[in-house]
Protein backbone atom coordinates (compact mmCIF):
# COMPACT_ATOMS: atom_id res chain seq x y z
CA UNK A 1 0.00 0.00 0.00
CA UNK A 2 1.33 3.46 -0.89
CA UNK A 3 2.06 6.11 1.71
CA UNK A 4 -0.83 8.04 0.33
CA UNK A 5 -3.42 5.27 0.71
CA UNK A 6 -2.12 4.49 4.20
CA UNK A 7 -2.56 8.10 5.19
CA UNK A 8 -6.03 8.26 3.63
CA UNK A 9 -7.01 5.13 5.57
CA UNK A 10 -5.81 6.52 8.87
CA UNK A 11 -7.65 9.78 8.22
CA UNK A 12 -10.88 7.91 7.52
CA UNK A 13 -10.52 5.76 10.63
CA UNK A 14 -9.76 8.85 12.72
CA UNK A 15 -12.88 10.52 11.31
CA UNK A 16 -14.94 7.49 12.40
CA UNK A 17 -13.39 7.53 15.87
CA UNK A 18 -14.00 11.23 16.47
CA UNK A 19 -17.55 10.96 15.12
CA UNK A 20 -18.23 8.10 17.56
CA UNK A 21 -16.85 10.18 20.43
CA UNK A 22 -19.18 13.07 19.46
CA UNK A 23 -21.98 10.52 19.56
CA UNK A 24 -24.65 12.53 17.74
CA UNK A 25 -25.56 13.52 14.21
CA UNK A 26 -23.49 16.44 12.89
CA UNK A 27 -24.29 18.53 9.82
CA UNK A 28 -21.34 20.01 7.92
CA UNK A 29 -21.97 22.42 5.07
CA UNK A 30 -19.62 22.37 2.09
CA UNK A 31 -20.09 25.96 0.98
CA UNK A 32 -18.42 25.63 -2.42
CA UNK A 33 -19.92 23.95 -5.47
CA UNK A 34 -16.54 22.54 -6.47
CA UNK A 35 -16.43 20.75 -3.10
CA UNK A 36 -19.98 19.48 -3.69
CA UNK A 37 -18.75 17.82 -6.87
CA UNK A 38 -15.34 16.62 -5.65
CA UNK A 39 -16.63 15.14 -2.36
CA UNK A 40 -18.94 12.91 -4.37
CA UNK A 41 -16.75 12.33 -7.44
CA UNK A 42 -13.81 11.21 -5.28
CA UNK A 43 -16.09 9.06 -3.13
CA UNK A 44 -15.30 10.91 0.12
CA UNK A 45 -18.96 11.12 1.11
CA UNK A 46 -19.30 7.34 0.94
CA UNK A 47 -16.37 6.91 3.39
CA UNK A 48 -17.95 9.02 6.13
CA UNK A 49 -19.66 7.59 9.21
CA UNK A 50 -23.50 7.62 9.26
CA UNK A 51 -23.43 10.30 11.98
CA UNK A 52 -21.81 12.83 9.62
CA UNK A 53 -24.10 14.51 7.09
CA UNK A 54 -22.76 16.75 4.34
CA UNK A 55 -25.08 19.60 3.39
CA UNK A 56 -24.44 21.43 0.12
CA UNK A 57 -24.26 25.20 0.41
CA UNK A 58 -24.99 28.13 -1.87
CA UNK A 59 -21.56 28.13 -3.55
CA UNK A 60 -22.62 27.54 -7.13
CA UNK A 61 -22.67 30.98 -8.76
CA UNK A 62 -24.95 30.01 -11.62
CA UNK A 63 -27.41 28.42 -9.17
CA UNK A 64 -27.78 31.56 -7.04
CA UNK A 65 -28.27 33.89 -10.02
CA UNK A 66 -31.97 34.90 -10.31
CA UNK A 67 -33.81 33.44 -13.30
CA UNK A 68 -34.74 36.95 -14.47
CA UNK A 69 -31.04 37.69 -15.04
CA UNK A 70 -31.08 35.12 -17.86
CA UNK A 71 -34.19 36.73 -19.38
CA UNK A 72 -32.53 40.15 -19.27
CA UNK A 73 -29.47 38.71 -21.04
CA UNK A 74 -31.63 37.02 -23.69
CA UNK A 75 -33.54 40.28 -24.25
CA UNK A 76 -30.27 42.16 -24.90
CA UNK A 77 -29.65 39.84 -27.85
CA UNK A 78 -33.20 39.46 -29.21
CA UNK A 79 -33.81 43.21 -29.02
CA UNK A 80 -30.53 43.81 -30.88
CA UNK A 81 -29.08 45.97 -28.11
CA UNK A 82 -25.88 43.98 -27.58
CA UNK A 83 -24.00 40.76 -28.22
CA UNK A 84 -23.54 38.63 -25.13
CA UNK A 85 -20.42 36.77 -23.99
CA UNK A 86 -20.69 34.16 -21.24
CA UNK A 87 -19.08 31.24 -19.46
CA UNK A 88 -20.54 27.93 -20.66
CA UNK A 89 -22.30 27.12 -17.38
CA UNK A 90 -24.93 29.77 -17.99
CA UNK A 91 -25.90 28.66 -21.51
CA UNK A 92 -28.46 26.01 -20.60
CA UNK A 93 -30.05 27.71 -17.59
CA UNK A 94 -33.71 28.44 -18.34
CA UNK A 95 -34.86 31.98 -17.57
CA UNK A 96 -38.18 32.68 -15.85
CA UNK A 97 -39.61 32.59 -19.38
CA UNK A 98 -38.23 29.08 -19.96
CA UNK A 99 -35.90 30.35 -22.69
CA UNK A 100 -32.14 29.68 -22.64
CA UNK A 101 -29.12 31.46 -24.09
CA UNK A 102 -28.15 28.28 -25.92
CA UNK A 103 -31.28 28.70 -28.08
CA UNK A 104 -29.62 31.85 -29.49
CA UNK A 105 -26.25 30.37 -30.45
CA UNK A 106 -27.28 30.19 -34.14
CA UNK A 107 -27.60 33.98 -34.17
CA UNK A 108 -23.82 34.41 -33.81
CA UNK A 109 -24.54 37.00 -31.13
CA UNK A 110 -23.86 34.79 -28.09
CA UNK A 111 -20.17 34.08 -27.58
CA UNK A 112 -18.92 31.37 -25.24
CA UNK A 113 -15.67 32.19 -23.42
CA UNK A 114 -13.33 30.07 -21.32
CA UNK A 115 -11.32 32.95 -19.91
CA UNK A 116 -12.25 36.62 -19.41
CA UNK A 117 -9.01 37.63 -21.16
CA UNK A 118 -10.69 36.61 -24.46
CA UNK A 119 -13.14 39.49 -23.96
CA UNK A 120 -10.73 42.17 -25.11
CA UNK A 121 -10.28 40.60 -28.57
CA UNK A 122 -13.98 39.71 -28.84
CA UNK A 123 -15.00 43.33 -28.17
CA UNK A 124 -12.31 44.64 -30.55
CA UNK A 125 -13.71 42.49 -33.34
CA UNK A 126 -17.26 43.81 -33.01
CA UNK A 127 -18.47 47.30 -33.72
CA UNK A 128 -21.38 47.17 -31.26
CA UNK A 129 -21.78 46.63 -27.51
CA UNK A 130 -20.56 43.32 -26.08
CA UNK A 131 -21.99 42.48 -22.66
CA UNK A 132 -20.19 39.92 -20.54
CA UNK A 133 -22.42 38.02 -18.13
CA UNK A 134 -20.22 38.62 -15.09
CA UNK A 135 -21.34 35.80 -12.82
CA UNK A 136 -19.03 34.48 -10.12
CA UNK A 137 -17.69 34.45 -6.59
CA UNK A 138 -14.50 36.07 -5.29
CA UNK A 139 -12.33 33.55 -7.18
CA UNK A 140 -13.61 34.72 -10.56
CA UNK A 141 -14.32 38.40 -9.80
CA UNK A 142 -10.70 39.69 -10.12
CA UNK A 143 -10.19 37.87 -13.43
CA UNK A 144 -13.22 39.60 -14.93
CA UNK A 145 -12.47 43.12 -13.70
CA UNK A 146 -8.86 42.66 -14.76
CA UNK A 147 -10.08 41.96 -18.31
CA UNK A 148 -12.37 44.99 -18.19
CA UNK A 149 -9.50 47.27 -17.15
CA UNK A 150 -7.28 45.75 -19.83
CA UNK A 151 -9.93 46.56 -22.45
CA UNK A 152 -10.28 50.13 -21.21
CA UNK A 153 -6.50 50.59 -21.19
CA UNK A 154 -6.45 49.51 -24.83
CA UNK A 155 -9.18 52.00 -25.71
CA UNK A 156 -11.81 49.29 -26.14
CA UNK A 157 -15.00 50.89 -24.83
CA UNK A 158 -17.70 48.60 -26.21
CA UNK A 159 -17.19 45.96 -23.50
CA UNK A 160 -19.73 46.10 -20.67
CA UNK A 161 -20.21 43.95 -17.58
CA UNK A 162 -23.63 42.79 -16.46
CA UNK A 163 -22.55 42.01 -12.91
CA UNK A 164 -24.02 39.24 -10.76
CA UNK A 165 -20.93 38.96 -8.54
CA UNK A 166 -21.55 37.30 -5.17
CA UNK A 167 -19.45 37.20 -2.00
CA UNK A 168 -19.21 34.30 0.42
CA UNK A 169 -18.74 35.79 3.95
CA UNK A 170 -22.02 37.79 4.00
CA UNK A 171 -23.87 34.72 2.70
CA UNK A 172 -22.46 32.60 5.56
CA UNK A 173 -23.51 35.27 8.05
CA UNK A 174 -26.97 35.19 6.51
CA UNK A 175 -27.17 31.38 6.81
CA UNK A 176 -26.09 31.57 10.45
CA UNK A 177 -29.02 33.92 11.07
CA UNK A 178 -31.37 31.02 10.32
CA UNK A 179 -30.78 28.50 13.13
CA UNK A 180 -33.23 25.98 11.63
CA UNK A 181 -30.37 24.78 9.39
CA UNK A 182 -28.79 23.08 12.40
CA UNK A 183 -25.33 23.47 10.85
CA UNK A 184 -22.46 22.33 13.07
CA UNK A 185 -19.61 23.58 10.92
CA UNK A 186 -18.44 24.83 7.54
CA UNK A 187 -16.07 23.29 5.01
CA UNK A 188 -14.86 26.68 3.74
CA UNK A 189 -14.11 27.22 0.03
CA UNK A 190 -10.45 26.81 -0.91
CA UNK A 191 -10.28 28.94 -4.03
CA UNK A 192 -12.49 31.79 -2.82
CA UNK A 193 -10.20 31.85 0.24
CA UNK A 194 -7.09 32.18 -1.96
CA UNK A 195 -8.46 35.59 -2.92
CA UNK A 196 -10.04 36.82 0.33
CA UNK A 197 -7.73 35.07 2.85
CA UNK A 198 -8.51 33.25 6.09
CA UNK A 199 -8.93 36.53 8.01
CA UNK A 200 -12.14 37.17 6.07
CA UNK A 201 -13.89 34.53 8.19
CA UNK A 202 -13.04 36.14 11.55
CA UNK A 203 -16.79 36.59 12.17
CA UNK A 204 -17.09 32.79 12.57
CA UNK A 205 -14.76 32.74 15.60
CA UNK A 206 -16.74 31.72 18.66
CA UNK A 207 -19.83 31.05 16.51
CA UNK A 208 -19.13 27.93 14.39
CA UNK A 209 -16.10 25.87 13.43
CA UNK A 210 -14.86 26.49 9.88
CA UNK A 211 -11.99 24.83 8.05
CA UNK A 212 -10.58 26.21 4.78
CA UNK A 213 -10.17 23.12 2.65
CA UNK A 214 -8.45 22.23 -0.63
CA UNK A 215 -9.82 19.95 -3.32
CA UNK A 216 -7.66 16.81 -3.32
CA UNK A 217 -9.15 13.79 -1.56
CA UNK A 218 -6.62 14.16 1.25
CA UNK A 219 -7.40 17.87 1.64
CA UNK A 220 -11.08 17.11 2.10
CA UNK A 221 -10.46 14.27 4.58
CA UNK A 222 -8.22 16.54 6.66
CA UNK A 223 -10.81 19.34 6.50
CA UNK A 224 -13.63 17.09 7.71
CA UNK A 225 -11.46 15.56 10.45
CA UNK A 226 -10.46 18.98 11.76
CA UNK A 227 -14.09 20.12 11.82
CA UNK A 228 -15.11 17.02 13.77
CA UNK A 229 -12.25 17.50 16.22
CA UNK A 230 -13.34 21.08 16.85
CA UNK A 231 -16.93 19.94 17.42
CA UNK A 232 -15.75 17.22 19.80
CA UNK A 233 -13.69 19.71 21.81
CA UNK A 234 -16.43 22.33 21.76
CA UNK A 235 -14.21 24.75 19.79
CA UNK A 236 -15.44 27.30 17.27
CA UNK A 237 -12.41 28.44 15.30
CA UNK A 238 -11.39 29.17 11.74
CA UNK A 239 -8.62 26.85 10.62
CA UNK A 240 -6.66 26.94 7.39
CA UNK A 241 -6.11 23.38 6.13
CA UNK A 242 -5.07 24.63 2.67
CA UNK A 243 -2.02 26.69 3.67
CA UNK A 244 -0.06 25.77 0.55
CA UNK A 245 -2.40 28.12 -1.34
CA UNK A 246 -4.31 30.27 1.17
CA UNK A 247 -2.72 33.09 3.15
CA UNK A 248 -4.27 34.98 6.05
CA UNK A 249 -4.66 38.18 4.01
CA UNK A 250 -5.47 36.47 0.69
CA UNK A 251 -4.06 37.60 -2.63
CA UNK A 252 -3.14 41.25 -1.99
CA UNK A 253 -3.19 42.23 -5.67
CA UNK A 254 -6.60 40.68 -6.24
CA UNK A 255 -8.03 42.25 -3.07
CA UNK A 256 -6.68 45.65 -4.11
CA UNK A 257 -8.18 45.23 -7.59
CA UNK A 258 -11.60 44.32 -6.15
CA UNK A 259 -11.56 47.26 -3.74
CA UNK A 260 -10.53 49.69 -6.48
CA UNK A 261 -13.22 48.65 -8.94
CA UNK A 262 -16.18 47.24 -6.98
CA UNK A 263 -18.33 47.96 -3.96
CA UNK A 264 -20.70 45.82 -1.90
CA UNK A 265 -24.37 45.83 -2.86
CA UNK A 266 -27.47 44.05 -1.71
CA UNK A 267 -28.83 41.90 -4.51
CA UNK A 268 -31.11 38.94 -4.94
CA UNK A 269 -29.68 35.47 -4.35
CA UNK A 270 -31.81 32.84 -5.96
CA UNK A 271 -33.28 30.68 -3.22
CA UNK A 272 -32.13 32.94 -0.40
CA UNK A 273 -33.56 36.34 -1.33
CA UNK A 274 -31.69 39.63 -0.97
CA UNK A 275 -28.61 39.22 1.27
CA UNK A 276 -27.20 42.43 2.75
CA UNK A 277 -23.87 43.34 1.13
CA UNK A 278 -23.41 39.93 -0.47
CA UNK A 279 -23.02 41.18 -4.04
CA UNK A 280 -20.47 43.42 -5.77
CA UNK A 281 -21.23 46.12 -8.31
CA UNK A 282 -18.96 48.40 -10.34
CA UNK A 283 -17.91 51.64 -8.65
CA UNK A 284 -19.11 54.95 -10.07
CA UNK A 285 -15.83 55.62 -11.95
CA UNK A 286 -16.57 52.52 -14.04
CA UNK A 287 -20.28 53.21 -14.57
CA UNK A 288 -19.85 53.69 -18.32
CA UNK A 289 -18.79 50.01 -18.46
CA UNK A 290 -21.77 48.95 -16.33
CA UNK A 291 -24.31 47.27 -18.63
CA UNK A 292 -27.22 47.80 -16.23
CA UNK A 293 -26.69 51.56 -16.21
CA UNK A 294 -25.55 52.12 -19.79
CA UNK A 295 -28.01 49.77 -21.51
CA UNK A 296 -30.90 50.28 -19.07
CA UNK A 297 -31.29 46.67 -17.94
CA UNK A 298 -34.23 46.28 -15.49
CA UNK A 299 -33.82 44.58 -12.08
CA UNK A 300 -33.76 40.79 -12.39
CA UNK A 301 -36.89 39.10 -11.05
CA UNK A 302 -36.61 35.70 -9.40
CA UNK A 303 -39.27 33.18 -10.32
CA UNK A 304 -38.87 29.45 -9.84
CA UNK A 305 -40.01 26.88 -12.41
CA UNK A 306 -43.12 25.07 -11.03
CA UNK A 307 -42.19 22.13 -8.80
CA UNK A 308 -38.44 22.96 -8.75
CA UNK A 309 -36.86 22.77 -5.27
CA UNK A 310 -33.58 24.41 -6.32
CA UNK A 311 -34.11 27.34 -3.96
CA UNK A 312 -34.46 25.01 -0.96
CA UNK A 313 -31.47 22.94 -2.13
CA UNK A 314 -29.32 26.09 -2.40
CA UNK A 315 -30.29 27.04 1.15
CA UNK A 316 -29.35 23.58 2.44
CA UNK A 317 -33.00 22.94 3.44
CA UNK A 318 -33.71 20.08 1.01
CA UNK A 319 -31.66 17.43 -0.72
CA UNK A 320 -32.13 16.77 -4.47
CA UNK A 321 -33.89 13.38 -4.07
CA UNK A 322 -36.63 15.16 -2.12
CA UNK A 323 -37.60 16.98 -5.33
CA UNK A 324 -40.31 15.24 -7.37
CA UNK A 325 -38.64 16.38 -10.61
CA UNK A 326 -35.14 15.08 -9.73
CA UNK A 327 -33.89 12.45 -12.18
CA UNK A 328 -37.32 12.25 -13.85
CA UNK A 329 -38.37 15.45 -15.58
CA UNK A 330 -35.11 17.14 -14.56
CA UNK A 331 -31.78 15.68 -15.71
CA UNK A 332 -28.46 17.27 -16.83
CA UNK A 333 -29.51 16.73 -20.48
CA UNK A 334 -32.88 18.35 -19.97
CA UNK A 335 -32.62 20.47 -16.81
CA UNK A 336 -35.51 22.33 -15.21
CA UNK A 337 -33.63 24.32 -12.56
CA UNK A 338 -30.11 25.78 -12.28
CA UNK A 339 -29.00 23.23 -9.65
CA UNK A 340 -29.19 20.60 -12.41
CA UNK A 341 -27.73 22.79 -15.16
CA UNK A 342 -24.48 23.89 -13.63
CA UNK A 343 -21.79 21.22 -13.44
CA UNK A 344 -21.31 22.43 -9.86
CA UNK A 345 -24.99 22.37 -9.01
CA UNK A 346 -25.97 20.09 -6.14
CA UNK A 347 -28.60 18.28 -8.21
CA UNK A 348 -26.14 17.65 -11.07
CA UNK A 349 -23.55 16.30 -8.59
CA UNK A 350 -26.12 13.99 -6.98
CA UNK A 351 -27.33 12.84 -10.40
CA UNK A 352 -23.82 12.07 -11.70
CA UNK A 353 -22.23 10.60 -8.61
CA UNK A 354 -25.20 9.23 -6.68
CA UNK A 355 -26.97 10.46 -3.60
CA UNK A 356 -26.44 7.37 -1.46
CA UNK A 357 -23.84 7.47 1.25
CA UNK B 1 -17.05 27.50 -11.50
CA UNK B 2 -14.37 28.00 -8.87
CA UNK B 3 -12.50 25.08 -10.41
CA UNK B 4 -8.77 25.79 -10.53
CA UNK B 5 -5.79 23.71 -11.64
CA UNK B 6 -2.18 23.67 -10.42
CA UNK B 7 0.24 24.38 -13.30
CA UNK B 8 3.92 25.21 -13.67
CA UNK B 9 5.27 28.43 -15.17
CA UNK B 10 7.56 27.60 -18.12
CA UNK B 11 8.21 31.08 -19.49
CA UNK B 12 7.33 34.67 -18.68
CA UNK B 13 6.08 36.37 -21.87
CA UNK B 14 5.56 39.91 -20.56
CA UNK B 15 4.26 41.69 -17.44
CA UNK B 16 0.85 40.15 -17.97
CA UNK B 17 1.34 36.81 -19.71
CA UNK B 18 3.19 33.57 -19.06
CA UNK B 19 3.30 30.11 -20.60
CA UNK B 20 2.34 27.38 -18.12
CA UNK B 21 2.29 23.60 -18.40
CA UNK B 22 0.46 20.67 -16.93
CA UNK B 23 1.82 17.35 -18.18
CA UNK B 24 2.27 17.74 -21.94
CA UNK B 25 -0.17 20.61 -22.22
CA UNK B 26 1.14 24.15 -22.54
CA UNK B 27 -1.07 27.24 -22.48
CA UNK B 28 -0.63 30.95 -22.16
CA UNK B 29 -2.29 32.55 -19.14
CA UNK B 30 -2.52 35.90 -17.37
CA UNK B 31 -0.19 36.28 -14.37
CA UNK B 32 -0.93 39.90 -13.51
CA UNK B 33 -2.61 38.94 -10.21
CA UNK B 34 0.69 37.50 -8.93
CA UNK B 35 3.56 39.38 -7.38
CA UNK B 36 6.81 38.59 -9.18
CA UNK B 37 5.97 35.29 -10.96
CA UNK B 38 9.05 33.26 -11.98
CA UNK B 39 9.69 30.30 -14.31
CA UNK B 40 9.49 27.10 -12.27
CA UNK B 41 6.81 28.47 -9.93
CA UNK B 42 3.79 26.26 -9.38
CA UNK B 43 0.68 28.36 -9.66
CA UNK B 44 -3.03 27.74 -9.32
CA UNK B 45 -4.93 28.71 -12.46
CA UNK B 46 -8.60 29.73 -12.62
CA UNK B 47 -10.34 30.84 -15.84
CA UNK B 48 -7.02 31.56 -17.57
CA UNK B 49 -5.57 33.60 -14.68
CA UNK B 50 -3.00 32.50 -12.10
CA UNK B 51 -4.56 33.38 -8.74
CA UNK B 52 -1.79 32.25 -6.38
CA UNK B 53 1.66 30.71 -6.20
CA UNK B 54 1.58 27.30 -4.55
CA UNK B 55 4.05 26.21 -1.95
CA UNK B 56 4.79 22.52 -1.42
CA UNK B 57 4.09 21.34 -4.94
CA UNK B 58 6.18 18.22 -4.26
CA UNK B 59 3.99 15.18 -3.52
CA UNK B 60 6.13 13.88 -0.64
CA UNK B 61 6.19 17.24 1.10
CA UNK B 62 2.45 17.43 0.71
CA UNK B 63 1.88 14.07 2.39
CA UNK B 64 4.04 15.23 5.26
CA UNK B 65 1.96 18.39 5.51
CA UNK B 66 -1.29 16.39 5.57
CA UNK B 67 0.15 14.22 8.36
CA UNK B 68 1.09 17.33 10.29
CA UNK B 69 -2.24 19.04 9.71
CA UNK B 70 -4.09 15.96 10.88
CA UNK B 71 -1.70 15.59 13.84
CA UNK B 72 -1.13 11.96 12.87
CA UNK B 73 2.17 10.44 13.88
CA UNK B 74 4.61 9.23 11.21
CA UNK B 75 3.68 5.57 11.62
CA UNK B 76 -0.07 6.21 11.81
CA UNK B 77 -1.99 3.97 9.49
CA UNK B 78 1.00 1.80 8.66
CA UNK B 79 -0.88 -1.32 9.79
Amino acid sequence: MSDESRLARSLVSEIHEVSAKIGRQVRLMEVCGTHTVELRKQGIQSLLPPLVTLVSGPGCPVCVTPSGYIDNAINLVTEGRADVATFGDLMKVPGASGRTLSSLTGSGRVKLVYSPHELVEIAKGRGHPVVFLAVGFETTVPTIVSALLEAREQGVHNLFLYTAFKTVPPALRFLLGNPSHGLDGFILPGHVSIIIGSDAYAFLEGIRPGVITGFEGMDMLVGILELLRQIQRGERRVQNAYPRAVKSGGNARAVELIERTLEPRTEMWRGLGPIPGAALGLKAWLSESDAEKTLGIPPAVDREPPGCLCSRVIAGMSTPPECALFGKRCTPDDPVGPCMVSSEGTCAAYFRYGSSR
Amino acid sequence: MCLATPMKIEKIVDARRAVVSEGNVQVEIDVSLLKDPQPGDHVIVHAGYAIETLTLADAEERLELFRKLAELSGEAGSA
